[in-house]
């Protein structure tokens, strides 16, 4: 989950040393040597300069979020060379855009917030229906649900979607804590189960944005509050548990701790933790993992298929979006991924263990109590931003 | 004339990568957090009026928040230049007592860790130290421990990677030093009855002092504006300055604080830096 390239650490400076001429030369050539290599070893994508002039698709998207044989489709029938970058935030992907000229041509943001202040910001170019014929696949219940972010579904078009839930070892769970319940978020948020399931590793994932409505929303207030006594609330909630928590990672480094049982119980993306399921399956140490929304009522997120005003390729990305809307498509990333999408005629193309996994896509009981967080104004999100340094600190 | 010619690539150099973006860095942190594309409002207005104020330093030097983030970078900083020294200084004194020829292929070796990215390097110790990683697979196998120890995202962690990474930044200068003493000093002061830790204490340590003040320095500086380590291996609660830094601008976009930060932190620098000037221009 490298979610940036670290510089080199810088090389002492050679004056100091005082050693004889020829062997300070060649500790000086040596040094550059090392620095050269550490050079090559961060960043991959500088490396990458195209060969020849062949269009090159630039896609920023959630690090786990897609079936890789389906960009090598894109490339072998469209002659468009795609260049794949990943986050694991929505806050490292607005930091990336809010610097500008990004250069991506392809971006994946979060309904609410992301998605929905880049609309109002203008920062993004409407999709051409002409040239995405595709989009009449989309299940219009849910495009009207993204409707009141963005009017008209001018600017995106659903990718996936997910909740935000509990992914566990259920059989760790079951033995520390067998009497709590285990589709609650209480499981986390009453301290006397974190503090019993401490021993066997809790995580929070790192993002205000997607962890604090979850927890508004379980203490009975409004997810989208501003009211400090609201956040204060949230906040003597987190640091209850605060002392159990092992670690506050992005959502990326949970995939990984979960399936190799590092953790027993984290909060996180519904699809992150199956797809930690299916890994720990495939691992074969008797690792076995579960996810559930939470029955008071699960946040949802779409995420959106979308085009920066300034992206180099807007031709290439609509072709892309056209091309991801596809039945066949669409159906082999939620395969992959784990993670439901929205294009009803992918349905029956499903495998079968992913179609009736009643965690992708969330049986109408579970739906009804769902909830999507709205986008807070910059004041409130300078409280929230506080209240998460200040759990994260624990302190 | 022919100094001033000498020190110009210098000075323009220092004046293009070093002074010029302070000053940005400056500029920003005098401006106001604000959405937009750069997400601040610059100081000055584009008619040239001033609308920026000191509210972001007041906030980073009042703040416990902050406060504390300093002094704990500083607090780990200290461990780690002392730890550093305290392993290099037997390495670089090894290296420099053996005969001249073999020593190329010894410092060879301290800097072979430099040909594996930095990133690559503190991975393998998420490897070695997460609960189903070789050391806890070892203990258990050997029937030492029955549940995995929680190593990784700990304090030790961090220092480990911390000293791991910067270990060769202490052994260099010291060796310089070492290798350069005169050996016939030491064979006096034994030759006149000295035991061999009398001669350490007395004459090859003070002798070494200002490549100790390198070394401790040289690992001092960057380890406290170190985010990628504290990050990857240390434990939530180790919030370095160079971690909220990367939090104010990457998770919350509040660039201006984030700058203040840095300039904070460059200020704190420049201290122990002028110190060691002070030293280097000793006789």
């Amino acid at each position: 989950m490298p979610r940036h390239p670290a510089a080199p650490p810088p090389s002492p400076p050679l004056r100091e040393a005082g050693l004889p001429g020829r062997r300070r030369a060649a500790l000086a050539v040596l040094l550059a040597l090392c620095v050269c290599a550490a050079a090559l070893a961060s960043p991959p994508a500088a490396r990458r300069a195209p060969a020849q002039p062949a269009p090159v698709l630039n896609v920023y998207n959630w690090s786990d979020y897609i079936d890789p044989e389906v960009l090598r489709r894109f490339t072998r029938e469209t002659g468009i060379r795609v260049r794949y970058d990943v986050y694991d935030s929505l806050e490292t992907l607005e930091a990336k855009l809010s610097a500008g000229r990004s250069g991506y041509d392809i971006i994946v943001p979060t309904s609410e917030p992301t998605f929905a202040r880049l609309v109002r910001a203008g920062a993004l170019r409407p999709l051409d229906p002409a040239r995405i014929p595709n989009l009449a696949n989309l299940d219009p219940g849910l495009m009207s649900k993204v409707a009141r972010t963005d009017p008209g579904n001018r600017h995106g078009a659903i990718y996936l979607w997910g909740t935000t839930g509990l992914g566990m070892r259920v059989d760790q769970v079951r033995a520390l804590a067998p009497d709590a319940p285990r589709d609650s978020l209480g499981l986390l948020l009453q301290p006397e189960n974190a503090r019993r399931l401490a021993r066997c590793g809790i995580m929070v994932m790192d993002s205000a944005t997607d962890v604090l409505p979850s927890v508004l929303h379980w203490l009975g207030r409004d997810p989208d509050s501003a009211d400090p006594a609201d956040l204060r609330a949230a906040e003597q909630a987190l640091m209850a548990i605060r002392p159990y928590l092992r670690a506050i990672p992005g959502s990326g480094a949970i995939v990984d701790a979960l399936a190799t049982g590092e953790v027993c119980l984290a909060l996180t993306y519904s699809g992150d933790a199956i797809q930690a399921a299916v890994r720990a399956r495939a691992a074969g140490r008797g690792i076995e993992i579960a996810y559930a929304a939470p029955r008071e009522g699960a946040q949802l997120a779409f995420d959106m298929l979308a085009i920066p005003a300034d992206a180099p390729n807007p031709e290439a990305a609509m072709a892309f979006i056209d091309f991801v809307l596809r039945p066949e498509i669409i159906a082999a990333i939620t395969n992959h991924t784990r993670y439901p999408n929205a294009v009803p005629a992918s349905r029956p193309l499903l495998a079968p263990e992913v179609r009736d996994d009643p965690n992708v896509y969330p049986p109408e009981s579970v739906l009804a109590n769902s909830f999507v967080a709205g986008t807070p104004s910059p004041a409130a999100e300078r409280l929230r931003a506080r209240l998460w340094s200040r759990f994260k600190a624990g302190r | 004339m022919r100094r001033l010619a000498v020190l110009a690539p210098a000075s323009a150099w220092l004046a293009l990568f070093v002074a010029a973006p302070a000053v940005v860095l400056l500029g920003i942190a005098l401006g106001e957090a604000d959405a937009g594309v750069p997400p601040f409002r610059p100081p000055f207005a584009a008619d040239g009026t001033w609308q920026g104020s000191f509210a972001n330093f007041a906030t980073v030097l009042t703040d416990p928040f902050y406060r504390d983030a300093f002094l704990r970078s500083l607090v780990v900083a200290f461990a780690t230049a002392s730890l550093c020294l305290l392993i290099a200084y037997p390495m670089a004194l090894a290296i420099a007592r053996v005969p001249e020829a073999r020593r190329t292929p010894l410092l060879l070796a301290v800097l072979l860790p430099f040909w594996t990215g930095f990133l690559i390097r503190v991975g393998a110790w998420i490897g070695l130290l997460r609960d189903a990683g070789w050391l806890n697979g070892v203990l258990r196998a050997l029937g030492l421990i029955e549940a995995p120890l929680p190593l990784l995202y700990s304090d030790l962690a961090m220092y480990l990677g911390m000293v791991h990474a910067y270990l060769p930044f202490a052994v260099l200068p010291l060796h310089a030093v070492l290798a350069r003493r005169d050996p016939a000093l030491e064979e006096a002061a034994a030759g006149l009855g000295a035991r061999p830790a009398t001669v350490f204490l007395t004459v090859t340590l003070p002798l070494s002092a200002p490549g100790a003040a390198a070394a401790f320095l040289l690992v001092f500086i960057p380890a406290a504006g170190e985010f990628v380590i504290p990050d990857l291996l240390g434990p939530p609660e180790a919030q370095l300055v160079g971690r909220v830094l990367w939090g104010e601008f990457f998770q919350n976009r509040d660039w201006p604080l984030a700058a203040a930060l840095a300039v904070v932190l460059l200020a704190l620098l420049i201290l122990p830096l002028r110190l060691f000037q002070r030293l280097e221009a000793r006789p």
